[in-house]
Parts: C-alpha cells; sequence; structure tokens
C-alpha cells in the first residue's frame, strides 16, 4: 500500500533513435531488481508512468510485448516543451530513472481470439500496437488468431517507427502488413497515401472482424467511416485515448472525459464508447 | 455496548469544557478554529481558551488535516525512495467544533482516497487516525445551502460527535460512534440531559434550519446536465469567471492534485499539490494541445465534476453547501445562480 505512489527504479539498457527528425526514441528498461519485472504484469494497450527524478512523471504506453519478459519498452516523442520527455531523451545507456504502474485497461486480447484482426496505427501512436503485434505474430499466440492485417502510416519514409520490424513483418506470410506515408520520397518504392484511403483500398473483411486503431486525433476521425463502411459496428472498433495524467490511479482528478477517467477506465475505448462520452470530436 | 443502547448523551457546561479538553490533550492532538488576524482556521491548540466558538465557519477547510496543500511524499535519491512511508501522525488527533458540512466533505473524499482499487496511504492514515467533534450551526449564513445538498446545519452524518450550543451556557453532546463515545468517558460533574435540554435542541435545530434560506432544487440537476454539455449557457456563465481558482482551492470536496519535483543541490523531493481545473496549465499537454481550451470547459468540468460525474461515479453530489466559493470569489460568482440557470435551461 505503501507504493502506491513510488516508482520502482530501472536502467537504461538500450536506446533507438526511430526517426529522421530524431525526437522519437525508444527505451529499453531492465528492473534494478529482476523480481520486479515478474511482478509487472501488463497487457496489451496498457501504460505506466515514467519518472525522471527532478522531471517529475508522465504516463507512457507499454511498446514491448508482455512475453517481453527480460525488459520493458517505451517509445517516447520528445517535445520542446515536454518537461520529462526531454529529460528522458537526454539520458543515456545505463542511466536510471522510475517506473510506476502498469495502469489502465488494455485490448481486448481474449475476445480477438479466432477473429480477424484489423490494426490501423498513424504515426508515433503506433506503440501500443506494435505491442499487441509482438504479442499476437509470437509462436505461442499466432495459431489463436485468424487473418491479421496492419496497416500503418507516417508522413514521410522518415518518420516511420520500428522499421526494422516492419521489414520482418512484410516478409512473414502469416500477417498482411501495409506501410504507408503521406508524402514519398525519391528513394521511397512502398505505398503513398493517407491512412484512410489506404484502408479504403485495402478493404479488408467486416466479417468476423476486429480493428484496433490508434494515431492521431486527425487520422482517428478520418478512419472511422471507412471502417463503419467497411461493415465494422462501432463496438467491434478499438481505440486509445490520452489525456495528460499525474497520479494513473483515478484520482488527481484531471484525464476524465465526461465521469470517465482515461487512466482507468480506459485509455482503451470501443468507438461505440468513444461515442458516448462528451468532449470527444471523433 | 449491547445492540439498541442509545449511545452516550451529556450536558457540558461550557466551563467544563476546558478541563475535557486538557484531558483529550493527553492522548490527542487537538485541531480547533482559532481566529488570529482575523482569519479563522483550525490550528492545533492546548486550551479551551485559544478556541473561536463564535465562529461561523473556517476560512479555509479543515481538509488540509487529511489532504494537505503541499506535502512531501518521498525523495530521491533511490535508496530514500525504498523508505516506507513514515508514520504520519505522532498522536491520534481530534478536529474539534468541525462544520457538519466540512464532514460530510469528508466523507466524499474517502471515495476518492480510499477507493477498492487504490488506495492513497497518505490520506487514509490521517483519516483513520482523526476523530470529528461536530459543532452544530445555529447561525448558518446567508451563502450556505447544506440543506439542498443532502446536509444540515445539525447534521449527524461522519462525525463521532456532535455537539450543540443551547444557549443557557450548556452544551448538548451526544455520541455518534463508538470512538465518540470513548470521549465522554466518565466525568460526575456533566449531567444526563432532561427533558427541557432535549426540547431546546430540537427547536435551535429547527431555527437553524430555517435560516438556511436558499433553498435549490438538485433532484433531476444530474439528468439534466447529461443534456447541456454542449449548451451555448456555458458561453455565458464563465464570462465572469477570472480563472484565479479560489473557489476550487476553498472547496472542501475540491481535491485535485498534481505530483511534481521540487530540486535543490542535495536532492530531489517528489511533492503533491493541490491543482484546479480552473487552471489552463491543467490539462495542457506536453505536445501543447489542450483539451480544455478556454474558460467556458473549465467551468463547465466544474460544475459537471461535482453536479454529475462525480454522482454518476459515487452516487452523492460532490458539494456541501458550505458556500465558501461564493463567499471568497473575487467577482461573486454564486454556484447557486450557476444551478438556477442549468435548471431553467
Amino acid at each position: 500500500m505503501n507504493d502506491l505512489y513510488h516508482p520502482r527504479s530501472v536502467s537504461i539498457r538500450k536506446t533507438v533513435i526511430e526517426n529522421e527528425a530524431r525526437d522519437i526514441k525508444t527505451f529499453e528498461l531492465v528492473f534494478l531488481e529482476q523480481k520486479e519485472r515478474e511482478k509487472f504484469k501488463f497487457s496489451c494497450g496498457q501504460f505506466a508512468m515514467l519518472s525522471v527524478a527532478g522531471a517529475g512523471e508522465s504516463p507512457i504506453g507499454i511498446a514491448s510485448s508482455p512475453l517481453d519478459d527480460e525488459y520493458l519498452q517505451f517509445t517516447v516523442k520528445r517535445y520542446p516543451t515536454g518537461v520529462l520527455t526531454t529529460a528522458l531523451h537526454s539520458l543515456e545507456e545505463g542511466s536510471e530513472l522510475g517506473v510506476r504502474g502498469p495502469y489502465g485497461n488494455f485490448f481486448p486480447l481474449k475476445t480477438m481470439e479466432d477473429k480477424n484482426i484489423v490494426i490501423v496505427g498513424g504515426g508515433f501512436a503506433f506503440t501500443t500496437l506494435r505491442s499487441t503485434i509482438r504479442y499476437l505474430l509470437d509462436d505461442k499466440n499466432r495459431s489463436r488468431f485468424r487473418d491479421i492485417t496492419v496497416l500503418y502510416g507516417a508522413r514521410s519514409p522518415g518518420e516511420l517507427i520500428y522499421k526494422s520490424e516492419l521489414k520482418q513483418w512484410e516478409e512473414r506470410d502469416d500477417v498482411n502488413m501495409y506501410v504507408t506515408v503521406d508524402k514519398g520520397e525519391e528513394d521511397w518504392k512502398g505505398r503513398v497515401g493517407l491512412v484512410p484511403n489506404i484502408l479504403s483500398e485495402v478493404g479488408p473483411s467486416s466479417e468476423n472482424s476486429i480493428a484496433l486503431v490508434c494515431g492521431p486525433p486527425i487520422m482517428l476521425k478520418y478512419t472511422m467511416p471507412p471502417l463503419l463502411d467497411l461493415g465494422f459496428s462501432p463496438e467491434r472498433i478499438i481505440t486509445s485515448l490520452e489525456r495528460r495524467m499525474s497520479c494513473g490511479i483515478g484520482k488527481c482528478g484531471r484525464c476524465n472525459i465526461g465521469s470517465k477517467y482515461i487512466c482507468k477506465d480506459g485509455p482503451v475505448f470501443t468507438y461505440k464508447e468513444l461515442r458516448e462520452l462528451p468532449e470527444v470530436a471523433i | 455496548m449491547r445492540k439498541g443502547d442509545r449511545l452516550k448523551e451529556k450536558i457540558i457546561q461550557k466551563e467544563q469544557i476546558g478541563k475535557w479538553l486538557e484531558k483529550l490533550s493527553k492522548d490527542y492532538e487537538i485541531w480547533a478554529p482559532v481566529k488570529r488576524n482575523g482569519l479563522v482556521l483550525f490550528h492545533p491548540v492546548t486550551s479551551a481558551k485559544e478556541i473561536y466558538f463564535n465562529f461561523l465557519n473556517s476560512k479555509k477547510t479543515p481538509k488540509d488535516l487529511f489532504f494537505p496543500q503541499s506535502e512531501v511524499l518521498f525523495s530521491f535519491p533511490k535508496e530514500e525512495v525504498k523508505k516506507e512511508v513514515k508514520t504520519i501522525l505522532q498522536k491520534p488527533r481530534i478536529v474539534f467544533a468541525i462544520r457538519p458540512c466540512d464532514a460530510k466533505s469528508l466523507a466524499l473524499l474517502d471515495q476518492v482516497f480510499d477507493s477498492e482499487d487504490y488506495q492513497d496511504p497518505y490520506y487514509i492514515e490521517r483519516r483513520e487516525g482523526t476523530l470529528l467533534v461536530g459543532l452544530a450551526c445555529t447561525h448558518p449564513q446567508q451563502s450556505c445551502f447544506c440543506t439542498s445538498v443532502g446536509g444540515g446545519p445539525f447534521a449527524k452524518p461522519h462525525l463521532d460527535l456532535l455537539m450543540a450550543d443551547l444557549g443557557d451556557g450548556k452544551y448538548f453532546v451526544e455520541a455518534l460512534t463508538e470512538r465518540g463515545e470513548g470521549l465522554l468517558e466518565k466525568d460526575d460533574s456533566w449531567q444526563e440531559p432532561q427533558k427541557k435540554d432535549r426540547e431546546k435542541l430540537a427547536k435551535i435545530k429547527e431555527e437553524a434550519e430555517e435560516k438556511v434560506k436558499s433553498k435549490l432544487v438538485t433532484k433531476g440537476l444530474e439528468k439534466k446536465l447529461d443534456k447541456i454539455f454542449d449548451s451555448s449557457l456555458w458561453d455565458r456563465v464563465h464570462q465572469r469567471c477570472l480563472g484565479c481558482g479560489i473557489c476550487t482551492y476553498l472547496c472542501p470536496t475540491c481535491h485535485c492534485f498534481a505530483l511534481l519535483d521540487e530540486k535543490d543541490k542535495a536532492r530531489v523531493e517528489r511533492i503533491r499539490n493541490w491543482d484546479s481545473c480552473m487552471f489552463p496549465e491543467f490539462t495542457v499537454e506536453a505536445s501543447g494541445h489542450n483539451p480544455r481550451i478556454s474558460n467556458r470547459e473549465r467551468m463547465r468540468q466544474r460544475v459537471m465534476h461535482k453536479f454529475n460525474y462525480f454522482v454518476e461515479r459515487y452516487g452523492e453530489t460532490a458539494c456541501v453547501g458550505c458556500g465558501r466559493c461564493i463567499q471568497s470569489c473575487p467577482v461573486n460568482m454564486d454556484i447557486r445562480e450557476i444551478i438556477e440557470e442549468i435548471r431553467n435551461e
């Protein structure tokens, strides 16, 4: 009970700069005491508070899979006005920081079994979807799910994250990968087009299917109509919301939308639930 | 105590209170309303002489005895992080002469800080280690509206003891919990209440309730608020608001906070400070995006949280009608008028 606001100590084992603008970095964290990793039981879609002494805490989605049992990964975009994200980006491998969590609800992995899964991601909001894809594609899990389709887009080729993994997934024959960019570059041989348009083009079947969608608000807004057109019912479209948080456990009072706390009742909501919330313009 | 037994009731003479408190202060730290520089606030006291019994209500609520305005939760470097939360209270406490409205507010805060899923150790230790001795309100103010939100000037819920000034040099003291009864240890000089004392009590209670003139209709308000999230009413009601946040700081049920770090050369402290939904920074994200962009959204949030969201979540209105937000607003905003406007919308 005394641990409520106390972060656990972790150290940075590895960092990967994910994009050309060099402001999106993946941190691979290991607990100073391995038993803490075992205690940190999470599911795809959850988040944790990352904590740098002197800079405070921020909620960040967990990007690694629950099956990655040695470490946790978080992909963080640095904002010039973001105190924690700036502090985090300045840390070197070997530095220590704190993790508190896991918090929030998660993607309905149980319900997703025996169904076709359509994953639509945009920009760097791809992190908890990446956790999910890693989980679904794991040898232990793959057979429990039907067709898996992944559509991922970024503004430009340089802004795509998890590049080497995207390539590995593209080489697999048990996942339909569609990677697109809003605007191509000279040496870009892949797809060019906005996520909602590519989604309509690809036209995944909604039969026995569930869609997970994460991206910037504008992408979410324009992705819902094509999904509905394809026949996905609002309760079969799952997304994740973000808000500023301080406690992560439904007490500090800032992340609510209507009576729902994003930290505790979310961050994962169905599109049906989302449409019933005030203040959400999707 | 056998079931069905009435808890103790006593008549205590005004001049006996000093002796009573002296006895209690051996085992308890006693906090009571004290008037200093014209300001009534709860302070630790060692003698009844320090207590300002004729107060209307304290300027600030006693909530910061349980949820301090600023509190160090722990400090880094990390060997100190691992240190368990120290015992927060050195001694059990009594909040003496707390008003029934403020006692009710603590029961509402319990819902947040002592929820089923996450229990806040800082709050809970203080709460469990503190007894509440209420002082009934015989002089409700113009800004009071407790009777409209499920309370009353003589309301007993959430108190351990309730005292009422009978006006003739006597206090009618009623134990409401066994812990409260424990404070009324046998003192031969105290009397048992007589029929006339009970009649007097009933009379002053009725008079006090009548003095709460504001009658707000809060029935159905929650449902009404469900429907008017996008109403133009919000464009109007926030116009005068300066966004100073005083309403939230003085509100006994407001509990928003921020965890943040303060550092000097030697160490970093993680601090919990009160925060306010009336401040623009409250919801601004690292990217600069702010979902509550203007006073309009923030005012709506404050009203909705108290009269709709909290009701939906915990089944009760997060307002006890103490009127502090009305008394201290620099531009004379009045939550009662806002509610009236909502009802008429």
